[in-house]
Formats: C-alpha cells, sequence, structure tokens
C-alpha cells in the first residue's frame, strides 16, 4: 500500500518569486522522512508539492517531476483531488469539521464526497482509523459528540484518524505537534512509528529532537540567503545526520550554531 | 528572585479582593453609596422641583443625571482617590449613554404596544377591508399581512440564491477586475433609495408589460433590489469568516472545491448566513414607498396573486390608514405596526431556531 515518491529537479515558485530551488530525492515507502530546516526555508511548501496543495495558494506552480511509484503526480491528465486521496496530509494546527460530530469527522473523506457506505462498513471504518490513530479507548463512548470538543493532542489524533480513514499511502504530515504539550507530542510520535508500519511518512518538523527520535531519514534544508530561494541541503540516514553530516551548515543547524 | 516571589502572592489577593489593594491611598465608598446616592438626588430633585410648581420629568432626568455625577466624583475624590472618582465619573457617564440609547427604543415599544393593543384581536387579523368604509368600525389587515408574506418571500426567493451564490463567487473564486467591479456595484446598491428601487421597476415593468400592469411581483423584484445588496455583504463577510485550515482540511482528503464549498464552508457559516439574510428581510418588510409604486396602495381585497392585480402590504396599510386621518384609521394603523413587529421578531425567532439547528457544536 505504501508507495515510493520521487522528487526530481523540483522548483517552486510564487507568481515569479522562486521559493525552492531544485530538489531532487527519494523518499521511500515504509520509512519516516523528517524535513528540518529554519523557518521560511521552504520545507513546508516542498511538502505541500508532493500533494498538489500548494495549488490551493493563488499563483504557485511548479516546475520538475514528483513521481509516486511509477504514476506522475503532475501529468497532464492527473486530477490534483485524486493526488491528494492517494496522498493525505496533517496540518499544524488541528482542523476537525466543527459542524461534525467525531464519527463523521473521522469518515469525512467519504462523507464529503458523497460516497455511499452501510452503517457496518462505516463502524468498521471507523474504529479502524481511530484504533490505528490510538484514539479509540479514549473516544469510544461518545462518538457523536462534536470533534472540537476533544483536547488539541485528541483532535489531531482525531485528524490523523480522518487522512487515515481514506487509506491513503503517504501521509504528509506538517509540523503535526507544534501545538501540542509534550505528552500529546509522545502519543503522536508513538502513533508516526506505528504508522510506518503502513505507510510512507513524511513530517516537517521545527523539533530536532523529534527528527531524531521518529525518522529514518533526515533532509536538511536551508536558505541559500535571504530573499534567495530555499534549496535541500543534505539528505541521509537521521542517524548520520545528527552525528556525522556532509556539510558545514547542516552542522552549524543542528549544534544550533546556526547563522 | 526574592521579589517576584514576594510580588505572586500579594498580587493574586489584590485580584480577588480589590478593596485590599495597599497601593490605594484613600479608603473604597460603601457598596450601598452610589444607589443611595441616586435614590437622594431623585428624591431631592423631585421635591425641588415640585415645591416650585415646575414639575418635568426630563427635567428631574438632568438634575438628577449631572447631580449624581458631580455628588459620586466629589464623594470619591474626597474619600477614595483621583483614579477611582474618574472610574466613577466614567461609569455614570456610561450608563447615562445606555440609558439614553434604551429611551426611544422603549418608548417606541410602549407605545406601538399601547396604541396597537386596542385593535389588534382575532377579527382584525382575519379580516380584509373589502366593502369597509375608512369609517366603519370593521375591517382588518388580513390582506395586508396576505401581501406583506407572499411580497417579501418572493422577494426573499429571488434574493437569498443570487445574494449568497454572488458572496460565494466573492469569497471562493473571484480573483482581479471582475471581484473588484461586483464589490463597488454592490456596495453602490446599497446605498440606493428605496424609492429610486420602487420607480426603476415601474420604469421596468411599463417597458415589459405596458402601463399600469404593475403587481405584486413587481414590489418584490424592487424589494429584492434593495435586498441583494445586504445579502451578499453580510454572506461574505461570514464566509470568510471560516478559518481557511477547514478547507485546507477537506482538500487534503480529497474532496473537489465545489463539494467543500457545499459541505464544508456553508455548514460552518450558516449560523451567521440566516442572521444576515434575517436582517436583510426586516430591512425591507418595513419598505413603504417601493411598494406604493409598485404594488399599490389602494387595494383593500384580498389578493394571493402576485402576478395579477393591486396588493396591499402592512406598511402600505399603515401610510394609506394615517392618511386617512379619522380615529378609527389612527387605531387601524397602530393594530398593524403591532402586526408587522411581531411578524419580524417571528421571523428572528425562526431564524433562531434554524442557526441553533445547524450551528457548529463545540460543547463536549
Amino acid at each position: 500500500m505504501a508507495k515510493r515518491i520521487d522528487v526530481s529537479g523540483l522548483h517552486v515558485y510564487y507568481g515569479d518569486f522562486l521559493a525552492v530551488e531544485d530538489v531532487s530525492m527519494t523518499i521511500e515507502p515504509r520509512s519516516v522522512t523528517a524535513f528540518i530546516g529554519s523557518s521560511g526555508c521552504g520545507k513546508s511548501t516542498f511538502l505541500r508539492t508532493l500533494n498538489r496543495m500548494h495549488e490551493v495558494t493563488p499563483g504557485a506552480r511548479v516546475q520538475g517531476k514528483v513521481m509516486l511509484d511509477d504514476q506522475d503526480v503532475y501529468g497532464p491528465e492527473v486530477d490534483p483531488v485524486a493526488v491528494r486521496r492517494e496522498v493525505g496530509m496533517v496540518f499544524q494546527r488541528p482542523n476537525p469539521f466543527p459542524t461534525m460530530s467525531i464519527y463523521d469527522n473521522v469518515i469525512a473523506g467519504s462523507k464529503l464526497n458523497n460516497q455511499r457506505m452501510s452503517k457496518a462498513v462505516a463502524d468498521e471504518t471507523v474504529e479502524n482509523a481511530l484504533r490505528g490513530a490510538n484514539l479509540w479507548e479514549e473516544v469510544k463512548d461518545r462518538l457523536n459528540k462534536p470533534g472540537a470538543g476533544l483536547s488539541g493532542g485528541q483532535q489531531q489524533r482525531l485528524c490523523i484518524a480522518r487522512a487515515i480513514a481514506v487509506e491513503p499511502s503517504v501521509l504528509l504530515m506538517d509540523e503535526p505537534c507544534s501545538a501540542l504539550d509534550p505528552i500529546s507530542t509522545l502519543a503522536i510520535e508513538d502513533l508516526i512509528s506505528k504508522l510506518k508500519e503502513n505507510y510512507t511518512i513524511v513530517i516537517v518538523t521545527h523539533n530536532m529532537q523529534q527528527a531524531a527520535r521518529v525518522s529514518d531519514v533526515t533532509a536538511f534544508f536551508n536558505l541559500a540567503g535571504t530573499g534567495k530561494p530555499g534549496k535541500l541541503i543534505e539528505m541521509g540516514e537521521t542517524n548520520r545526520i545528527f552525528t556525522n553530516p556532509e556539510k558545514k551548515e547542516t552542522e552549524n543547524y543542528i549544534t544550533g550554531r546556526f547563522g | 528572585m526574592s521579589a517576584s516571589t514576594q510580588l505572586s502572592p500579594s498580587s493574586t489577593e489584590g485580584g480577588s479582593t480589590p478593596s485590599a489593594n495597599t497601593l490605594s491611598l484613600g479608603g473604597t465608598l460603601p457598596k450601598p453609596m452610589p444607589p443611595a446616592t441616586l435614590a437622594a438626588i431623585v428624591v431631592l430633585g423631585a421635591g425641588t422641583l415640585y415645591a416650585l410648581d415646575a414639575w418635568s420629568l426630563p427635567m428631574l432626568a438632568v438634575i438628577t443625571i449631572v447631580g449624581y455625577m458631580v455628588a459620586i466624583t466629589t464623594a470619591s475624590a474626597f474619600y477614595e482617590n483621583g483614579r477611582k472618582a474618574k472610574d466613577r465619573l466614567v461609569t455614570a457617564v456610561v450608563y447615562t449613554c445606555f440609558a439614553l440609547a434604551m429611551v426611544p427604543l422603549v418608548s417606541v415599544l410602549w407605545t406601538v404596544l399601547s396604541s396597537g393593543l386596542v385593535r389588534l384581536d382575532g377579527y382584525f387579523l382575519q379580516v380584509s377591508m373589502n366593502g369597509v368604509t375608512p369609517s366603519m368600525d370593521a375591517g382588518g389587515a388580513y390582506h395586508a399581512i396576505v401581501g406583506t408574506l407572499m411580497i417579501t418571500g418572493f422577494a426573499a426567493v429571488v434574493s437569498i440564491p443570487i445574494g449568497l451564490l454572488t458572496a460565494v463567487y466573492l469569497v471562493e473564486y473571484g480573483r482581479g477586475r471582475l471581484k473588484q467591479a461586483i464589490t463597488f456595484f454592490v456596495d453602490v446598491m446599497t446605498g440606493i433609495p428605496s424609492i429610486v428601487a420602487g420607480l426603476f421597476v415601474v420604469a421596468l415593468w411599463i417597458m415589459l408589460f405596458g402601463p399600469g400592469k404593475t403587481n405584486g411581483a413587481a414590489g418584490a423584484i424592487a424589494l429584492s433590489v434593495l435586498m441583494i445588496p445586504v445579502v451578499v455583504r453580510s454572506c461574505e463577510e461570514m464566509l470568510r469568516l471560516v478559518p481557511n485550515e477547514l478547507r485546507e482540511a477537506s482538500y487534503a482528503l480529497g474532496v473537489p472545491k465545489w463539494l467543500t464549498i457545499v459541505k464544508v464552508v456553508l455548514p460552518t457559516a450558516i449560523a451567521g448566513i440566516t442572521t444576515g439574510i434575517m436582517l436583510a428581510l426586516a430591512r425591507v418588510i418595513g419598505e413603504t414607498a417601493p411598494l406604493i409604486l409598485t404594488a399599490g396602495s389602494s387595494a383593500v381585497a384580498i389578493n394571493w396573486n402576485l402576478f395579477e392585480g393591486q396588493m396591499m402590504s402592512l406598511p402600505v396599510f399603515i401610510y394609506s390608514q394615517v392618511r386617512m386621518g379619522g380615529a378609527i384609521n389612527y387605531e387601524r394603523a397602530w393594530a398593524a405596526a403591532l402586526t408587522l413587529i411581531i411578524v419580524v421578531m417571528l421571523l428572528f425567532f425562526a431564524a433562531r431556531m434554524i442557526s441553533r439547528l445547524f450551528a457548529p457544536k463545540l460543547g463536549r
């Protein structure tokens, strides 16, 4: 189910402004890849190009190639909506749908697409997704209560459950823990390690300990300078990046001697 | 370090009992003091005015307000401190402004209720003015109620889809020149005087159907000219309040844009949208001028057909009854005014119910 992502020569523009320059990388299936780097260096922008979410921003466009196994994400006949069903996303701030119950939030992917689903199938999907997101035990008795009534960490796990309920092959996470307390963060990190058995996971994080804890591969992004585009500086096994980086910039960043 | 540990307990104490603030230089006026002062000044002022044989309620109000402000500020400046004196003065000013704002509201409600209840009964609500001479002790507003409901109902049916979809276009799709142009014209339309809208529709009807063919539908179109811009503006504001994160969450689940709008954006904003639509309806339901020009002011019989003949409405009914000038006409006018207010209140009540039904639920 998990798929490999192959990016080659990707440039991202906002209008005329080049935001990310020439990124090539391979993201292996059933692994966790972390993107680290300072704010504004384009890692979130790059992440959003992997499921064409950047197209929501007016003026954003890309050059280059993104392959999902052997399927071209930017192929001329490819529908961005179909790409997003294949490549799910979890955002920085938990964003459950406020008009829906916990139950409806989990099956929002089908519900919003007007897909008919028998009660039994829906029940099973909800339970599996919530178990998958380590939330089932906490909410099984109040599935009909509004999703917005949960705590921040629970809401974020609800969003993860919602994302995995549509059975994507890749899960993108854009700083999923930055709005959460340490306990909830731990819960999400445990969940990430469990999810990588079935999904390709890409996570953007500002927290280097988190990258070191959860990821197998780490990619370091940096700006070439103020007003210049962001670049992929170095990518490799997390252990090696944190103990023996090849580039000086990477070493400066991870040791805190940045700038 | 030691300063902060000393500060924190004293500051929490200060928070729970403001009177124990060790920083204040003076004491505190006892709690019953302000109302007692107010009562004393009212009694004193009333007594003085009575003794001088110059009794008037507005005069007493002015004396009370000025007297109270002077008394409480002086007392506070003397027993408390300058800061608290200012606080008490501003508090008095704020309450005065609130009371002044309430005066017209309460007065209007009271006048309409007391004058309107004379004639408002089941009979008034169930008969029309068909065959009733102006001074006869008979007749009612049923035809006007029917007209108001039909005309504003039709105006709503026309305006709500146009207004809501325009707002959706402006917020979700619109870009560049076209969006600017629409926003500009909507703003201009908000300022159109209602009589101009009426004239416009009269001219339109003459062009389309020939002279003298205006009917209830013409009135409804005139009202929707007034209503559409209000609906657009309020819906636009409400749609902009929907967090972008919800749209992104929906896109990220592989939901197309139109379904995202229909199933995420609109339901999230539904409470505000209904309120906005109700405000727009309330604005047009009391319009008189365009209806006199279009739906006519002389209908006396019940007319259920928007497309044939003249149609009475409550505001026009009030207007024409007042023009007739007899005591019984005034009674009818007040009763109709009360009916109109009740209709508007029922609408708002319905809107509250609708928005409560659909509103985002935040409880646990």
